[in-house]
């Protein structure tokens, strides 16, 4: 059976981390399951983890008043879930659900935290590769904020 | 047809909602009109309203049908919206240059459809699925509004199960009951099965949505020259004559609509006048 840092290894995510890093990332991960309909983050709980998706589909959801709960993103397998655990206050700012039986690995944000308080290199590394996956977040709103497929003409 | 400037009166065979605004509806084609290729467009004129550009949306191997798929957002299409069979509106046709199928054949065939700008796009699956054997592999990558803005969504799902079409969608936003994807349509790039190396791809929608596919395909390892969009300007006469739809050196509506991505790449960012 593949270990929790074989996977890690495996994810394009941590490609180019030293095995340094790997090990000490590894050593703060562990496997878990959410069944169908699960909560698995909800908005404003204390953020002190992150997942790496292996299997299922997640709903990122926000509660408004006047629609009820609004699917803004999802979430498959081999994306990665969650980067409130870096940030101050460390709050889920979104509620995350598991739309079908979602295998992940859980990494946990507190340890994590204090290793790249120790080691600032690899520190560095993660925010990296954090950074990346909120940029393209950040494009992907853009495009949905500007409602392009809404508009009146195509071009 | 003799005079491509002179409208050719075609009686509506049926009419059929889409989504809240969108419909699509079949003519008669007039006489002589003999075959479209995929990616071509019609002029449709309403006589006190005007005439707009439409692509061709159904089957190029009906001959018995011209289908259109349409958005009502102006003067002719808000009309068109209100019209029933057997209504008689006005047609010229079939113009520009459509997809250029041939140069996927033996080939992976991706399609990157944003919204309405699936209709033009329609014609190639028709004419692909048809003809599977030709392509290494045919896949439908959709991005929409919301669920309910999915076109032929049945028909699409029928391809997904009986025809080996590879098919992803995804919406901007959904409610809660939704089980597909949200998010953008280039994240589905990633999520598909394609061989970018072998890969032709054909992008329809909004501009700024075929600057985002082009980008994340040539990511990818997709050649530059093998990613084909289909444009849009305002258009008068449809032959290449007015200069309406003028962009760079080409005119959308002869050397169009549908060119080789790095041809007008650069004009991508100019605002029409
Ligand atoms: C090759 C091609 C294929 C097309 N295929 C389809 C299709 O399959 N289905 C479909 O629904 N549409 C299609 N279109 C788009 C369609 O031709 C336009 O939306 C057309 O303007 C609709 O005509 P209308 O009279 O209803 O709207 P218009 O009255 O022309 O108004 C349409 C929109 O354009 C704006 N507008 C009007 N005039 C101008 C101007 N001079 N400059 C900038 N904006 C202006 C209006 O405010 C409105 O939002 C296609 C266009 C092209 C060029
Ligand atoms: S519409 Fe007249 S030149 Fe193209």
């Amino acid at each position: 059976m593949r270990t929790v840092g074989d996977e890690l290894r495996a994810h394009p995510f941590f490609a180019g981390l030293s095995e340094d890093c790997m090990q000490l990332i590894a050593g703060c991960g562990e496997h878990v399951v959410f069944r169908s309909g699960a909560t698995i983050a909800s908005e404003g709980s204390a953020a002190n983890e992150f997942y790496v998706i292996e299997r299922g589909r997640v709903a990122l959801q926000l509660h408004t008043s006047a629609t009820g709960a609004l699917l803004i993103q999802t979430l498959d397998a081999g994306d990665i879930l969650g980067w409130s655990w870096l940030f101050p206050p460390f709050r889920w700012s979104i509620e995350a659900r598991a739309m079908q039986d979602v295998h992940a690995i859980r990494l946990d944000g507190k340890c994590l935290r204090g290793k790249c308080d120790t080691d600032p290199a690899m520190g560095y590394a993660l925010m990296q590769r954090f950074s990346y996956i909120m940029s393209q977040r950040v494009e992907a709103t853009r495009l949905q904020v500007l409602d392009v497929y809404g508009r009146a003409n195509r071009s | 047809m003799k005079d491509p400037l002179l409208p050719h009166l075609v009686e509506m065979q049926s009419w059929q909602q889409e989504s809240e605004l969108v419909f699509t509806f079949q003519v008669a084609p007039p006489e002589e009109y003999g075959s479209f290729r995929a990616g071509q467009f019609n002029m449709l004129y309403l006589p006190g309203m005007g005439e707009s550009a439409i692509s061709i949306s159904g089957d190029p191997a009906d001959r018995n049908h011209l289908t259109h798929t349409v958005r009502a957002v102006g003067n002719v299409t808000r009309a068109l919206h209100g019209l029933r069979p057997p209504a008689r509106i006005g047609l010229r046709g079939p113009f520009g240059r459509g997809w250029p199928l041939a140069a996927a054949e033996g080939r992976e065939l991706l399609l990157m459809a944003g919204g309405i700008g699936l209709a033009p796009l329609r014609p190639v699956l028709f004419q692909a699925l048809a003809a599977p054997e030709r392509y290494q592999r045919v896949t439908l990558l959709l991005g929409a509004r919301s669920p309910e803005e999915i076109l032929y969504s049945e028909q699409l799902l029928r391809w997904k199960s009986d025809a080996g079409l590879q098919f992803l969608a995804t919406v901007d936003v959904a409610s809660a009951a939704w089980r597909g994807d949200v998010g953008v349509i280039t994240d589905l790039v990633q999520r598909a099965a394609i061989n970018p190396q072998q890969t032709v791809a054909m992008v329809c929608g909004p501009e700024i949505m075929l600057r985002f596919c082009a980008r994340r395909l040539r990511e990818l390892g997709v050649a530059s020259d093998a990613i084909h969009v289909s444009l849009e300007r305002h258009m008068q006469c449809g032959t290449g004559f007015c200069g309406h739809c003028q962009l760079g050196p080409y005119f959308l509506c002869k050397d169009g609509p549908v060119f080789a991505y790095p041809a007008v790449e650069p004009y991508l960012m100019t605002q029409e006048f």
